[in-house]
């Protein structure tokens, strides 16, 4: 009946909107019937604007179908005639915009009315609202190009309105509908179309500020969009630089980035002088001399635009480094000049006299330019910014700039490593980071290697591992820079033992980086001796260990190295390889045997091949199906053997290996619980042996989680095969179910449930089913109306019948497939001293591990602690506990706060990291459960976990509270 | 013709004693009132008597502003309001207002116990000087009378430091104090808006240096002190009580926070306990690491830095000592230094300027062998550094605060002539800004041109509104009105109201003229025809037959008549009204060229 009458609504507005505009309001009124009436008797209810305000806002609480937006709008349009008070109208007017952006439903028909009231209202703030919803209906009908054209001229009408809320919107409209050229098939409409960069332009100078924002950032609108703005603008908007107002400078500089951007290699005349030179260097200038304003929102917008002016010329790129020092009106030299002339004339940084840094000439008075228009200084003054957010945007850009510019790196590298010390620690690890982008193309001198250095005693972690993952990639110059490095890292290895892999890795890259740099070191590192057998070290030692790192992978692209090697350095050379082989090389040592050097470059071709066997061997599955049951369970044994081994052997297979091997496990646990004898024996006889077949049913549902949330890079296709293995387990599940227990009644329940995934199952994966020929499921579906129907016992009976009959479903390999692993790095796990606590209280447990290949380890990472009496506890950590090195590696540093009453030992508790899942967040929604009425609980709860990594014990002893 | 007039007592073409009036629309304000420390007599304070002979000083001004609690700006405080008598009121910010009267104790102390000078301001004068003082926060803007005002701004320089706007009407002066346009380890950036004030007052101690960025020194200094300790050497810091003592410690704190570093830092007592104890309460005017942070840990509540006791500089080991005073001339600072100047372990770090004659300028300027009191002589084994820790702006900082201010003309103080000529010249060619630098009791006049404000009816000024397009709202504009001026104020009404207003009736002024037409026929029908033409010409102006025969446009009347000599000729009066002279001209210059001939 709603729908009748909607429709019927709909067809008297078109018949009666068609031929004139005025009347249509008029007859609109016999067309009160619709869905919405609910609303417009609300409305004719109201007795004051209050209560109709009431009325609209819980109206708007509730979302409009695309259908019935018709409709609603023509009520609220008809009470918008007839309303006094302009808060009601206002809020009418904001619900047409809001509901002209109803998905599926076209605004035009309410253009005109929209128009017509707009030009009757007299109140500026619902005509600025009223403009708002214009704007809706022209950004939802993009296409239509004389609506677009009209709207303009409606805006241009209303631009000039003593109301600076109306110019806002005015402005806003044309910059997003206006546009520069016109089609050249619009010519009729010519007048229309006006040139609209003009127009916004004109209101650069307009007596309000937030107007001369909005026109600035409509202009930038229009470029947005892709219309090519005129070069004219340039000088205006050089003009606004000086504007009073911060969002007008702000909004300005922008624009003159954008158009340093447009035209870069365009002329423009230097004031005051007849020089010339290109826009993106006077660009580049001017906002320099912004880095210098008084509003701290300005300068992070100009040192961030800065570093995206890559055009610019490298003469005005490295005065921005450039601040003449003087003192007493003699030039003086800057502590990093002086620094680099100690250096070049072969004498250590000594800075120890007083007037070390005496000014030395003259400066001519007539000559020193206080207020250089230029760049002169603009990074010197954003680097020494008050604000942090400055320093970090000038950091930025001057990584951006580097990047690009080698030799403006090499000079940047001073004020860099100045900001190693800044008070933020922020900024500290921008700057080091920046450092190791531009680290290419730098090398460092021996005075800057030696301040980086000292930022690796910094207490914060976070820090000294960037510190070190700068000195990977670093270019050092000397042998001494290396000496250097190398002492430095081991006092960090010392003071803070942690590190130790970290540093390891360090020197890994520095050894293999600079093999010549670390020959000549070789015998004072290793403290051989010409004559003299000195004494063996400790193979244990971290610091003995690191330096072996770094000698040994120098080694690797230096032959001559390892003759200088003594005896225990080759036997700790094959202990090394075979501990941590991924930081000590394979080596071509003299006079033994290389297992690993036969191996190493046949690795590489080795990968088709394994790849290959890895095809043939899932293909050898597929033919299960013809198979005796004795042959299928010894075939699929094989494989999975042979996949495991596979996955071992070959890391980037792993992923594949594993996966496919976990779902063969699966299909093999399902044919050993089918062998059972069980099922040819009365039921209730067998009560005992089905402990097999549960089992197994249990152990498929865990795997099949495993599979479907442990792994990244499983698409739809895996998903099904997942959910329907799932199913079969589900299946044998009741099957076991029923024929161990007694009586009918938990059976019912089991059933039904049952029916409801195989239910829910389809429903998920319709598009799907066509793969699924001659499977589980295939039949199972033909037979759901036969099964609806039938009693508990006749349904447990088919299930069996046709999980024996079934098909073993070929799973399709997903291209790139990764297994979830996780690794605690600490606690370590070796400490033979408990951690004492007074029980009751609280010890904190700090966690660090390493996660790959996780999505999403914010919400799906948890920390597990096991007591000694089974008590389980889980810890969620913290979102920013958790860093992101690099792509597809996650870092987990957290602490775990443990409790626990009193003990009389010290006993060890476990500590272990869990993926939670949850299985209904990942289907797709479904239809039914739309409507955003979702609780977010339901996307975060937790239905069960994976345990994902080997689990870590950790000794603690609490103590008894002293009375 | 109205003016201000600034004359500096003190720290006129010299540093210390700073001390200017400052004669705005008839006001007259004391911008801060401090002594010299290069002088032992009368000169170190500012001359009053210049301000009067005669008679208290609270009837000439009308209030003293304080910018910062050091003593070359506010020294002389209990000396002028209660030795020379003054009882207005003394603004100055909250920080200062707190540790302006420790220091003042401090120096009276020194001047009245060590040097035993008579005749100098008392505890109590102190104490009572206090009173008077009324506290202002940051950007408040106070009303000291009806007319004058002022409004603090952050200064940097050291703790509570302020720049004042002092305004009256649409006059103003901005005094800058002292101000520091880098921020340093617990202090902000000095930061003003653009208030474009009449004369910008501002210091111009380093008008000739443009400074090396802070941090090279920062991690100079870090740097030695960290490889003395490591050395197991002891550093000696000389400093001042107040300010750059508080930053050093800051950055020690930080960096000893940062590296892990476990060995002691002391702070010899005194007055900087109390001082510190201010510090940590005025969290607000510390710089932004600071005021971010000390939620979870006041900054100036250190961990590191403990205090002193006379007993520790014997202990073995390394430390560092941050001691007073800071030039090694006397008290606890040389005491320490006689003790550890043997070991070529240690080292001393000066991280000011040492005046000449003092222990710290001559192991300064490389003198290895002092004598000290009692004949004896010390070999001075230590090293020595120097390091200059400085809060105040640089030659391009100064332009950069004129530039954000944007006054029309600059007045410079608290510097050297010399200096100061580089930088007036300076300001003058970049920021086509005239400067002046008087010397002390040299008067500067500066004529102003006070806007006066004029109030308009909104009847007015929306019907003016409504003629005119709004973006060229910046240009000025013609308006009709009348101009009133009654009881000292002004105001622009429309012509009616001020003809109500002022009971006058409203003369009506009528322009007529005639026009000679030839046209034989009737009268009416010349009217006609004279309408039809009309009609066809202004298309936009309301043209109107009426029934007498007459026409109208808009206000403009015309009549027809025939004079009875010439019947071929018809005379046609027009007339018009004063406001209506634009069309009523251009209506007779249309009708003398004559009627277009009638498609008869």
């Amino acid at each position: 009946m709603a729908a009748h009458l909607k429709k019927r609504v709909y067809e008297e507005f078109t018949k009666v909107v068609q031929p004139q505009e005025e009347i249509a309001t008029k007859k609109l009124r016999l067309t009160k019937p619709s869905k919405s009436a609910a609303l417009h008797i609300d409305l004719c209810k109201a007795t004051s604007p209050a209560d109709a305000l009431q009325y609209l806002l819980q109206f708007a609480r509730k979302p409009v179908e695309a259908e019935s937006v018709e409709g609603v709008v023509r009520i609220l349009l008809e009470h918008y005639y007839k309303e006094n008070d302009p808060s009601v109208r206002l809020k009418i007017a904001s619900l047409l915009g809001l509901l002209s952006k109803t998905a599926g439903f076209s605004p035009d028909c309410i253009m005109d009315d929209a128009i017509n009231i707009l030009q009757n209202e007299k109140s500026h703030q619902v005509l600025a609202q009223l403009l708002d919803t214009l704007l809706a209906i022209g950004t939802k009908l993009p296409e239509n190009q004389a609506i677009q054209m009209r709207l303009v001229d409606v805006a241009c009408k209303h631009l000039t309105d003593t109301s600076h809320g109306v110019r806002n919107k005015c402005l806003q409209l044309l910059g997003n509908l206006g546009s520069l050229e016109k089609s050249v098939t619009k010519d009729a409409e010519g007048l229309a179309a006006r040139d609209v960069q003009k127009i916004i332009g004109d209101y650069f100078s307009d007596q309000d500020p937030r107007v001369r924002t909005a026109a600035i950032k409509a202009m930038l609108q229009l470029h947005e969009r892709g219309l090519k703005l005129h070069q004219t603008i340039y000088n205006q908007a050089c003009k606004l630089l000086s504007d009073d107002y911060e969002q007008v400078r702000s909004a300005a500089v922008q624009l003159i980035w954008v158009v340093s951007q447009l035209y870069p290699e365009s002329i423009v005349p230097i004031p005051s002088s007849n020089e010339e030179i290109r826009l993106v260097d006077d660009a580049f200038g001017k906002i320099c001399h912004m880095v210098s304003d008084g509003s701290w929102v300005v300068r992070v917008q100009a040192a961030k635009l800065l570093g995206s002016m890559e055009q610019v010329s490298s003469h005005f790129l490295e005065q921005t480094l450039d601040k003449k020092l003087m003192s007493d009106l003699r030039r003086k030299r800057t502590a990093h000049e002086r620094a680099k002339e100690l250096y070049s004339s072969g004498e250590f940084s000594s800075g120890r006299k007083w007037g070390d840094d005496a000014p030395k000439e003259e400066v001519d008075t007539g000559a020193v330019n206080l207020i250089e228009s230029g760049a002169c200084g603009a990074f010197v003054h954003g680097l020494e910014d008050e604000m942090y957010e400055v320093r970090i945007a000038a950091v930025e850009a001057l990584c951006m700039l580097a990047q690009s510019s080698p030799s403006f790196a090499e000079k940047c590298l001073d004020f860099l490593v100045d900001m190693f010390n800044d008070e933020i620690e922020e900024v500290r690890l921008q700057s080091i980071h920046t450092m190791r982008k531009i680290s290419n193309n730098i090398t460092l001198r021996e005075d800057q290697l030696d301040t980086v250095l000292a930022v690796l005693e910094d207490s914060s972690r976070d820090i000294r591992e960037a510190l070190h993952e700068l000195l990977c990639c670093t270019n050092v110059s000397t042998k001494e820079g290396i000496h250097l490095a190398l002492v430095e890292l081991l006092k960090n290895l010392t003071k803070y033992p942690t590190d130790r892999d970290s540093i390891w890795k360090c020197l890994k890259f520095l050894g293999s980086r600079h093999p010549t740099l670390v020959l000549p070191l070789v015998p004072e590192l290793l403290s051989t001796h010409p004559f003299f057998d000195t004494a063996e070290p400790d193979m244990d030692d971290p610091a003995y260990i690191a330096v072996l790192v770094l000698i040994f992978n120098a080694a690797k692209t230096c032959p001559t190295m390892p003759a200088l090697f003594s005896d225990h350095t080759f036997r700790h050379y094959a202990y090394l390889r075979d501990s941590l082989s991924h930081l000590v090389p394979a080596l071509r040592l003299p006079g033994r045997k290389l297992v690993s050097s036969a191996v190493s470059p046949s690795i590489i071709p080795q990968e088709d091949p394994s790849q290959q066997f890895l095809q043939q061997s899932l293909e050898r599955v597929y033919s299960l199906q013809h198979l005796d049951p004795q042959g299928a369970q010894e075939l699929l044994e094989f494989t999975i053997r042979d996949l495991q081994r596979l996955g071992e052997l070959q890391s980037e297979l792993a992923g594949v290996a594993d996966f496919s091997a976990t779902y063969l496990r699966c299909q093999l646990l399902l044919i050993k619980a089918l062998q059972e004898k069980l099922w040819n024996v009365a039921a209730p006889l067998y009560l005992k042996q089905s402990d097999l077949a549960s089992a197994a049913a249990k152990q498929i549902m865990e795997e099949t989680y495993k599979m479907e949330f442990m792994y990244s890079g499983v698409e739809n296709k895996q998903v099904v095969i997942i959910h329907h293995m799932r199913l079969q387990a589900k299946a044998l599940q009741l099957i076991v179910t029923a024929r161990t227990t007694r009586g009918l009644d938990p059976l019912f329940g089991m059933c039904e449930k049952f029916l409801q995934e195989v239910d829910f199952f389809q429903r998920y994966f319709i598009a799907d089913l066509p793969h699924l020929q001659d499977s589980f499921v295939d039949k199972l579906l033909d037979l759901m109306p036969r099964l609806m129907t039938s009693k508990p016992a006749e349904v447990v009976k088919i299930l069996q019948t046709m999980l024996r009959q079934s098909a073993f479903l070929h799973l399709p390999l997903p291209e790139q497939i990764h297994k979830a692993s996780a690794t605690i790095i600490e606690p370590a796990g070796e400490s033979d001293n408990p951690l004492r606590f007074t029980s009751g209280l609280v010890v904190a447990l700090d966690v660090d591990a390493t996660l790959e290949h996780v999505q999403d380890p914010q919400n799906t990472v948890k920390v597990q602690v096991l007591y000694p009496d089974g008590q389980a506890q889980m810890i969620h950590p913290k979102p920013a506990d958790f860093r992101n090195p690099g792509p597809g590696r996650h870092r987990l540093i957290t602490q775990v706060y443990l409790s626990h009453t009193a003990w009389t030992e010290a006993c060890q508790v476990e500590v272990r990291l869990l993926l939670a899942y949850n299985s209904s967040a990942r289907i797709p929604k479904c239809p039914w459960m739309e409507g955003g009425e979702m609780s977010p609980q339901v996307e975060t709860s937790i239905e069960g976990t994976i345990p994902f990594s080997k689990p870590v014990k950790v000794y603690i002893m609490p103590k008894p509270a002293r009375r | 013709m109205p003016e201000i007039r600034v004359t500096p007592l003190g720290a006129g073409q010299d540093v210390g004693r700073s001390c200017i009036l400052v004669s705005i629309a008839g006001k007259n304000v004391m911008l801060d009132c401090g002594m010299h420390m290069g002088f032992n007599d009368d000169r170190r304070f500012p001359d009053f008597s210049y301000i009067t002979q005669n008679g208290r000083l609270t009837d000439f001004l009308d209030c003293v502003i304080i910018s910062h609690f050091h003593l070359d700006h506010c020294g002389a405080l209990p000396y002028f309001s209660e030795m020379v008598g003054y009882d207005g009121p003394i603004y100055m910010t909250h920080p200062t207002q707190a540790i302006c009267p420790i220091l003042l104790e401090d120096y009276r102390k020194i001047a009245v116990d060590k040097k035993g000078e008579a005749n100098f301001f008392t505890s109590q004068m102190i104490k009572d000087c206090m009173k008077k003082v009324v506290a202002v926060h940051l950007h408040q803007t106070v009303q000291v009378d009806d007319e004058l005002e002022i409004k603090a701004y952050y200064a940097g320089h050291v703790l509570g430091a302020a720049m004042f706007q002092i305004k009256v009407g649409s006059e103003s002066v901005v005094y800058t104090g002292d101000y520091n346009m880098t921020p340093d380890r617990h202090l902000g950036a000095a930061w003003i808006d653009k208030c474009r004030p009449n004369l910008l007052i501002t210091e111009s101690t380093y008008a000739t240096t443009i400074r090396d960025s802070k941090r090279c020194r920062e991690r100079d200094f870090l740097k030695k002190v960290h490889e003395t300790v490591e050395r197991g050497g002891k550093v000696l810091i000389p400093v001042f009580a107040l300010g750059r003592a508080q930053e050093l410690c800051i950055l020690l704190e930080t960096f000893w926070e940062r590296m892990n570093l476990k060995v002691p830092i002391y702070f010899s007592t005194g007055l900087t306990e109390k001082a510190n104890h201010y510090y940590k309460l005025f969290i607000p005017w510390t710089n932004q690491k600071i005021r971010k942070t000390f939620v979870q840990r006041n900054m100036f509540e250190f961990k590191h830095i403990k205090a002193f006791d006379r007993a520790f500089a014997d202990n073995p080991g390394p430390m560092v000592v941050f001691a007073t005073p800071g030039m090694l001339h006397a008290g606890q600072s040389l005491q320490i230094f006689r003790k550890w100047a043997g070991n070529e372990k240690n080292m001393v770090i000066m991280p000011g300027y040492c005046v000449q004659g003092t222990v710290g300028h001559k192991i300064l300027s490389g003198q290895r062998k002092l004598e000290m009191e009692g004949r004896q002589v010390l070999e001075v084994k230590m090293q020595v550094e120097y390091m200059s820790f400085s809060a105040h702006a640089d030659a391009k900082g100064i332009m950069q605060l004129v530039g954000q201010a944007e006054p029309e003309s600059v007045l410079l103080v608290h510097g050297e002539a010399k200096k100061m000529e580089f930088l007036k010249q300076k300001i003058e060619q970049e920021l086509r800004v005239s400067c002046y630098m008087p010397a002390n009791g040299e008067t500067v006049t500066l004529p102003t041109s006070p806007s006066i404000p004029v109030g308009i009816s909104l009847g007015l000024l929306k019907r003016e509104m409504a003629q005119g397009l709004l973006p060229e709202a910046k240009k000025p504009r013609l308006l009709h009105g009348t101009l009133i001026m009654k009881d000292s104020n002004f105001r622009l009404v429309s012509s009616e109201q001020a003809l109500k207003e002022l009971g006058l009736a409203e003369h009506q002024l009528r322009f007529t003229c005639r026009v000679h037409l030839h046209d034989t026929r009737k009268e009416q029908e010349t009217a006609l025809r004279v309408y039809s033409h009309l009609k066809s010409v202004l298309k936009d102006h309301c043209v109107q037959h009426l029934p007498d025969g007459s026409v109208t446009v808009e206000s403009v009347l015309l009549q027809a008549a025939a004079p009875s000599e010439d019947p071929g000729t018809k005379v046609l009066l027009v007339s018009w009204t004063y406001q209506d002279e634009e069309l009523g001209s251009f209506l007779t210059s249309l009708l003398k060229k004559g009627l277009p001939q009638a498609p008869s």
